[in-house]
Formats: C-alpha cells, sequence, structure tokens
C-alpha cells in the first residue's frame, strides 16, 4: 500500500504551491486547489481503511499492523542500535485516525469557502489548513516516537499560524503566543522524555513487540518517561492545567477551531498513549492512573466552567476539554489487556479511541454550526442571539442531533462511545464510575443550556432588526449535514469494537444496562433541568441561581482565576525573582565585560592615535631609530 | 691609493647628508632632493662593490643601471604627485599634507 | 700620488661639500643645483672606476633629466622664493644626532669589517664595454637581464600613464 505516501505528499504539495504562490491564484482557485488535494486524501484514506481491515486476520483474530509501508533511515545516530527513521505505520488506530483527519479536514474545507467568503489572506488560509493537515497525517501514521516528535511539533506551529491568522486583532496574535508557548512549554516534557525512553531503551520504534528487551532493560526509568511523554500530551490535549490555551485559541476562524481544537490536534494526546498503550499498561500501570484522574479532574473542572460561560466557542471550547478528558479517563482506567468480554480491563481502550472518533465528528459539527450562527449573527456572545430557530433551521437541526450525541441520547453516536467509557470506569471503581456519570449530566446540561440560549429565549429584536440573520450558504450548510449523518449512524451502525481494540481482536460492542441506563436517566435529567431554566423567555431561576451564588457564578465564569493564577506564577515570581535577576545578571555582568572590552580597547586607540600624526618625518624618524636600533643589536 | 672604504665613507657621507635632509626639510620638493642623494650612494656603493671586490662580475654595475632607471621613474611620479598637491593646496609643505592620515 | 688619486681627492671633497650644501642651503632652486653637482661628482666617480657608460647614464639621465625635471617643478610650484626656513631648533638637534650617529655607527662597521685590500687600480681596457652592456642587457642566459630589463620598461610605461593620469587637469 504504497499510495499511502500521497496522503502525506498530497496536503504537503498543496501547502507550498499555495504558500509560494498563493498570492498569484485567485480565492476561488486557491481554495479548490486545497479542498481537491483533500478531496483525493479523503478517498486515498478510505481506500486505505478498506484495504487495511479486508485483510486476513491471524490465527487467533487479531489485526495485526502492518510492517511499515514506507521506511527509510533519517538519520542514525550510532552504527547499530538507535536511529532515527522516517515511515508508514498502519495498524488499526493509526488507519481510524486517517478517517477522522481526513473526513474532518475535507469538511472544513468545503465550509471555509462560504465562511472565510472574501477574507484577506484566502489562501494563506488554505495552504495553512493543508499543512496543519499534512502534519496531523504524519503524526497518526508516525512509525517511531522522534518522527512523531516531529510532526507534532509541525503541527503546534501550523496551529500557531491559524490561531493567529487575523494577525491585525491583538486578541489573536495573544491567542496564539499563548497556545504556541504554553504547548511548546509541555512539549520540552515530551522531548525529555523521548530522549530518556530513547536512552534507557535503545530504540524509538513502535514496534513494542520486537523491542521487547530494550523495554525491559529500561527498568524504572521507563514510567518516568512515559510520564514525561504524557506532561507532552496533556499540554498538546488541554489537560489540566495545561489547558489555558484552548479557550483563547477560539479567536482563530470558527473552521480552523472546529479542524484543530476540536476534532484533530487537542486528540494528539489521547492518541499518543494509545499510541503507547501496550508499555503503559506492561510496565507502568500505576502511572496509567495518574493519568485517570488527572483526566477526571480536568473533566469535572471544564464541565463546571462550560455551565457559565456567555461566548458559544469557549462553552463549546471547555466541552471539549471535558469530552477529551472523558478519552484520557478511559485510557487511564485500563488495567491490562484482556481478551475475554467479562473482565473488560482493557474495555477503556476500546472506548477512548471509540469517543475519540464519534467527538470528533459531532464536535466538528458543533463548532461548525457555531460558525454558521455567528456567520448570522456577527457576534460569538449569546445575548446577540436566542430564537435563532426560525431564521436557520438546518444549522437548528444538525446542532440539536450533536448536542443529542454530546449528551448520550442513544441512538446518537456519542451514546454509544460514552457509554463503553463509563462501563470502563465502574470496572476500574465505582467511584470513578460515579463521578463520570455525573460530570456526563453537567455536560448535557450546559451543551441544553447553551442550545437553549442560542435557539431558543429571548429573541435579541434590536440586533436582529439592523440585521436580520439567516441560513447559512450550501457550502457551509452540506458539511454540517454529512456530520449530522455520520453522528446519527455510525454508532450502531459501525462496529467499531471488531476494528479497534486493545488486543486486536474482534470485540463486540454490547450495552451494559445498568450503566447505559443510568447514564441515560442521568442525561435526560440534566436536559429536562436545563429546559426547566433556560427554555423560556425568561430565565428567573438561573438569574437567581446566579445570584444567590454569585461568588461561585463569578469563580467559574472566570474559569476560577485560572489564567490569573498562571499571571501570578509567570510575572510576579518567575520573572520577577527568576528572569530579572538573571537579565540584570545578563545586562551588567555578561555585557558589562564586553562592553568593557570594547570600552577599553575604544579608549586605548584614543590614547595612542596621537602617534599616528600624519608627519611623513616623524615616521622616518622612527623607523630610522629602529633600524639603527636593529643595526647596533647586530654589530654588538 | 684608492681603498674601497674611502669610496664607501664618501657614499655614506652623502646618505647621511640626505637622511639629515629628509628629517629637516620643509618642502617636499626638498625631501625629494634628500631621496634622490640617498639613492645615489646606494648607486655608488653598488659601482664600488662591483668594480673593487668581483671585477670580473657585473651585477652590482647593472644594479646601478636599473637603480637609476627606477629612481627617474620614481621622481617623475612624485613630482606629478606634488603638481597635483600644490594645484589643490596651493603649498606643497609637508605638514599641510597631514590630513592624509585620515 | 699620481693623478688617478689626485682626482679621487678632489671628487670625494667635491661630492662632500655638494652634500652637505644640498641639505644645509636656505634656498631650494640652490639645493636643487647643489644636487646636480653631487650627481657629476657621482659621475665622474664612475669614471675613475672605468664604468663609463654608467657614468654617462649618470649624467644624461639624472643630471640632464631628473634635477631639469625638478628644477622646473620648483619653478612651477612656489618659484625660486620658496625659502626653506622656520627649521625649529629642536627638529635640527635631534635630526643632526640620529644622522651622526648614524654615521658613526656605519663609519665603525666599514672600517672594523676589513674588506682585503681591495685597491683601485687603473681602469684597464675592455672592461664593460657598451657593446657587453648591450649583450648582457638582451641576453637571457646565466648572465643576462633581459627579465628585469623588460620589467623595467613596463615599469617605465607605468610611469608615464601614471603621471599623465595624475597631473592632468580635472
Amino acid at each position: 500500500m504504497e499510495y499511502t505516501i500521497l496522503i502525506l505528499l498530497l496536503p504537503f504539495l498543496s501547502f507550498l504551491l499555495l504558500g509560494i504562490a498563493g498570492k498569484w491564484f485567485s480565492h476561488r482557485a486557491a481554495g479548490l486547489i486545497g479542498t481537491c488535494c483533500l478531496a483525493v486524501v479523503t478517498i486515498l484514506s478510505y481506500m486505505t481503511a478498506y484495504d487495511f481491515f479486508t485483510m486476513p486476520r491471524t490465527a487467533e483474530g487479531v489485526i495485526e499492523a502492518m510492517p511499515p509501508v514506507v521506511n527509510f533511515t533519517w538519520l542514525p545516530f550510532f552504527a547499530e542500535g538507535l536511529k532515527f527513521e522516517m515511515g508508514i505505520l498502519l495498524d488499526p488506530i493509526s488507519v481510524m485516525m486517517l478517517i477522522v483527519i481526513s473526513t474532518v479536514s475535507f469538511m472544513v474545507h468545503i465550509y471555509s469557502f462560504g465562511y472565510m467568503h472574501g477574507e484577506r489572506g484566502f489562501q494563506r488560509y488554505y495552504a495553512f489548513l493543508s499543512l496543519f493537515t499534512m502534519s496531523m497525517l504524519g503524526l497518526v501514521v508516525a512509525t517511531n516516537i522522534f518522527q512523531m516528535y516531529l510532526f507534532w511539533e509541525l503541527v503546534g506551529v501550523s496551529s500557531y499560524l491559524l490561531i493567529g491568522f487575523y494577525y491585525t486583532s491583538p486578541a489573536a496574535i495573544a491567542a496564539s503566543k499563548k497556545a504556541f508557548i504554553v504547548t511548546r512549554f509541555a512539549d520540552m516534557f515530551f522531548l525529555i522524555g523521548i530522549l530518556i525512553y530513547g536512552y534507557y531503551c535503545g530504540t524509538f520504534s513502535f514496534d513494542f513487540a520486537g523491542e521487547a528487551r530494550g523495554f525491559a532493560a529500561g527498568g524504572f526509568m521507563l514510567p518516568t518517561a512515559l510520564l514525561l511523554m504524557f506532561i507532552g500530551g496533556a499540554g498538546k490535549s488541554a489537560m489540566f492545567p495545561l489547558h489555558i490555551w484552548l479557550p483563547d485559541a477560539m479567536e482563530g476562524p470558527t473552521p480552523v477551531s472546529a479542524l484543530i481544537h476540536a476534532a484533530t490536534m487537542v486528540v494528539a494526546g489521547v492518541f499518543q498513549i494509545a499510541r503507547l498503550f501496550p508499555l503503559w499498561i506492561q510496565y507502568a500501570p500505576d502511572t496509567l492512573h495518574i493519568v485517570a484522574w488527572v483526566g477526571a479532574f480536568t473533566a469535572f473542572y471544564a464541565a463546571s466552567v462550560a455551565c457559565v460561560q456567555s461566548d458559544i466557542k469557549r462553552v463549546l471550547a471547555f466541552s471539549t476539554i471535558s469530552q477529551i478528558a472523558f478519552m484520557m479517563v478511559a485510557l487511564g482506567v485500563c488495567t491490562e489487556i484482556t481478551t475475554g468480554h467479562e473482565h473488560p480491563g482493557s474495555l477503556g481502550y476500546m472506548a477512548s479511541m471509540f469517543h475519540l472518533f464519534t467527538h470528533a465528528m459531532f464536535k466538528a459539527l458543533l463548532f461548525l454550526g457555531a460558525g454558521c450562527i455567528i456567520h448570522a449573527v456577527h457576534s460569538n456572545e449569546m445575548s446577540a442571539m436566542g430564537g435563532l430557530r426560525k431564521y436557520m433551521p438546518i444549522t437548528h437541526i444538525t446542532f440539536l442531533i450533536a448536542c443529542l450525541a454530546i449528551s448520550g441520547i442513544p441512538p446518537f453516536s456519542g451514546f454509544f462511545s460514552k457509554d463503553e467509557i463509563l462501563t470502563a470506569c465502574f470496572a476500574y471503581s465505582p467511584a470513578m464510575g460515579w463521578i463520570m456519570t455525573a460530570i456526563a449530566g453537567m455536560t448535557a446540561f450546559y451543551m441544553f443550556r447553551l442550545y437553549y440560549g442560542i435557539f431558543w429565549g429571548t429573541e435579541n429584536k434590536q440586533l436582529h432588526a439592523e440585521h436580520t440573520p439567516h441560513e447559512a450558504p450550501l457550502t457551509m450548510t452540506v458539511p454540517l449535514m454529512v456530520l449530522a449523518l455520520i453522528t446519527i449512524f455510525c454508532g450502531w451502525a459501525l462496529n467499531f469494537g471488531s476494528y479497534v481494540s486493545a488486543d486486536g481482536r474482534d470485540y463486540q460492542i454490547h450495552l451494559d444496562w445498568s450503566v447505559a441506563g443510568t447514564s441515560i436517566v442521568v442525561a435526560i435529567v440534566a436536559i429536562a433541568l436545563a429546559t426547566f431554566i433556560y427554555a423560556r423567555d425568561k430565565q428567573p431561576v438561573a438569574d437567581k441561581l446566579a445570584s444567590q451564588f454569585s461568588s461561585l457564578h463569578k469563580w467559574a465564569y472566570h474559569r476560577f482565576y485560572m489564567d490569573e493564577v498562571y499571571q501570578f506564577i509567570t510575572h510576579r515570581i518567575i520573572f520577577a525573582h527568576i528572569s530579572k535577576p538573571i537579565a540584570w545578571f545578563d545586562r551588567h555582568v555578561v555585557d558589562g565585560f564586553f562592553n568593557f572590552l570594547a570600552w577599553g580597547t575604544n579608549a586605548l586607540g584614543f590614547e595612542i592615535r596621537g602617534l599616528q600624526s600624519g608627519s611623513v618625518q616623524k615616521y622616518a624618524f622612527v623607523f630610522l631609530l629602529g633600524a639603527l636600533l636593529l643595526l647596533f643589536i647586530m654589530i654588538i | 691609493m684608492i681603498h674601497l672604504e674611502y669610496i664607501l665613507i664618501i657614499s655614506a657621507i652623502m646618505m647621511f647628508a640626505g637622511v639629515y635632509g629628509f628629517l629637516t626639510r620643509k618642502s617636499t620638493l626638498a625631501i625629494l632632493l634628500s631621496i634622490e642623494l640617498m639613492l645615489n650612494s646606494t648607486d655608488i656603493n653598488f659601482a664600488a662593490f662591483n668594480r673593487m671586490l668581483y671585477p670580473d662580475g657585473h651585477e652590482g654595475y647593472f644594479f646601478a643601471l636599473f637603480s637609476i632607471a627606477i629612481s627617474a621613474a620614481e621622481s617623475a611620479i612624485a613630482i606629478a604627485i606634488m603638481i597635483n598637491i600644490y594645484r589643490m593646496l596651493k603649498d606643497i609643505s609637508v605638514g599641510k599634507l597631514e590630513k592624509m592620515k585620515w | 700620488m699620481n693623478s688617478h688619486n689626485i682626482m679621487f681627492i678632489v671628487l670625494a671633497v667635491f661630492i662632500a661639500l655638494s652634500s652637505f650644501m644640498t641639505v644645509l642651503t636656505k634656498s631650494i632652486i640652490r639645493a636643487a643645483t647643489y644636487l646636480l653637482f653631487v650627481l657629476l661628482g657621482t659621475a665622474g666617480l664612475y669614471f675613475l672606476m672605468g664604468y663609463t657608460f654608467l657614468g654617462s647614464v649618470q649624467v644624461m639621465v639624472y643630471a640632464g633629466g631628473i634635477v631639469v625635471l625638478y628644477v622646473f617643478s620648483i619653478l612651477l610650484t612656489s618659484g625660486a622664493k620658496d625659502v626653506v626656513n622656520n627649521r625649529t631648533k629642536k627638529k635640527v638637534f635631534f635630526a643632526a644626532l640620529l644622522s651622526l650617529v648614524g654615521f658613526a655607527t656605519v663609519l665603525v662597521v666599514l672600517l672594523k669589517h676589513g674588506f682585503k685590500a681591495a685597491v683601485l687600480s687603473a681602469p684597464e681596457e675592455g672592461g664593460i664595454t657598451i657593446d657587453s652592456v648591450g649583450r648582457f642587457m638582451l641576453s637571457s642566459g646565466q648572465n643576462g637581464y633581459l627579465l628585469p630589463f623588460e620589467a623595467v620598461s613596463v615599469l617605465l610605461l607605468a610611469c608615464i600613464v601614471a603621471g599623465l593620469l595624475i597631473a592632468r587637469k580635472r
């Protein structure tokens, strides 16, 4: 399946073409180039998936990872052992990710035609989109951790470029810098982890079975390395406390938020843990549970903040953080690789990947829907919306479908994946199960608060009179409908477990009704509560609650002052007490030394420049004197 | 009885007269005259060494010959420069030429 | 005391006195004249040594060419009125001191070296003639001077060009 190399090359070529020669293309041509490339990539991805999953299984019914279809050694560090390879690895999760990325990216490309219509820098936008898609695809097919890191950083850069797309707006610049710095900071740990891993295990490869000797030699350093890598993944996946960049990243264009900050890039951390899952489960199961608890806390934190935000994209951002935390939890609660259905010690792996898949679809749908709404009312604030269902029927219906899916209402896709996660949590510990069920309820609550705030409630008549909201053009609604269809069907029509599972065997998803029933009840109660509070024109209950718990509301609204804490730590402590003395040292001692050298040379020059009188007779005199002295020395 | 030393002493007198002139004169043309003196003294030395120490050879002879040609070239250029300077500054004393150090 | 020696003494005194006067006289045009005397005296020395061609070249190029050039340029730039004065006492003292010390040093070196009793004999016939000079100049073998000859010719050409370039009116 050598054609998979085209999946990486085509977006890259499109990036080069649009990036270098973009300004000579019309908007239409540039968009078509990018979109056509992506269309081909999407087709190729589906072909890859078909070819891969129809390959014969082994005798035990295991889908094996293919040996890397493309592979070459880029940097041989040492003659034997450690080397840096580049290649394409196809296994169930990378093929699954190929489908997710290419589908969402393709939808976003089409959608952007309408959304970015007439924007300045349209060609640049498509160039960056191509670059991002290439990097993300390269990340998932990486054959080794170093290649993954390389594309990981490329993803970070293209994310930075896309967040800062509106580079004339100070908020966008600040947001792009924040995203880049925070994720870079986390990536530093990732890199340290990679180096420890490479040093102790003697390999970067993902071929875990073949390198088993090295991992045993890794010993106690292996959990440390994995934990450091998780910090890198937490930075990309916006886990608490490294989540602060994601809400601000909403300054970028909305399709970008859909592609990067909902569906693909932010799941890189989850994907990284899934990729290294055999190592985690075999050598560091205790450390893996740290991941679970970090995820659980993040899920709760983000859900509680999402309940009170008024900017619709921020609500979605916090909802994304919360949902990704769900995936983290699902991975974290795994205890061992099991084959049977009775003891679901590794059910979480499948659940996490399943949720990643469904979440990418419905969260992209939510973001694109939010984009349509913002396009229509020219504002992110919920106060500018309300009662939009009459104006935008398609957006309304698709948004509702996505809300139901994320809330976990059958038969939409979110229900199935979330149910698997909850089952895995209950299997790990009942406490974890109940916590996650409660958070799932909160999810349903804030999503329907958002839904009612946008489509029901009081219409902002004054604003709508000035500018009547209208349904988005076809280029924007078609992707919505496609994604909505996927959201409706992929839960029950697609037997996800038979393709992706921890041991590679066919896993039949079956609903545990004690868990599923509970979660449905919780979700319905939460939706009913949201309906009770927010569906009407006036919202006396919400206002009353807000005033009753005003301090709590204020804290949540300001995201529990996490940004301020960061500001305090960085500015007051690190900048003031560490950076400033270092800067002083640099400026006064290090620079001072060299300035002194320069000053000394200068002063010496001023002192001795009198010797350079320009009088030829003086020169001759000194010259003859010297000649005479030499003569004396010679004759004596 | 004309010893080699006698001729060399004469050329040394000429040489150091030239040095003295070079160091004390103010006009650049006078300095050039002093240089001619020095050059001439070396020519005498070449010829004298050749004639008295190596009568069969002729290297010193030709050195003196070429030296005369070269000093002719040198003074031609020097005088051209001096005339140019005179055009610009209306003065050719060395004190005025100190600006060339910049 | 033959005529040879007498001639040498006369020339030596003449050259020494003229050298002093060249650097000591106040008028620059007189300095040029004294230089002319020095050069003629030098030509006399060459004749005494039997280097007749060298002596005539000295007279023609130096005395006839260069000194005339100097006189012209002196007259062009400042004329005879250029009086070489305002030498500071200190400058003169140090210059004289340096010259005397240098002269003394050279003298000591010369006398201590003890050249092998070389005495200037009367020039014999068939020394270096114009004919042999021409042959040496244009031969390129062991005793040939073709290369320096050509080099000097290029130098003089460059000199003509440079002289024109520098001295032309802008």
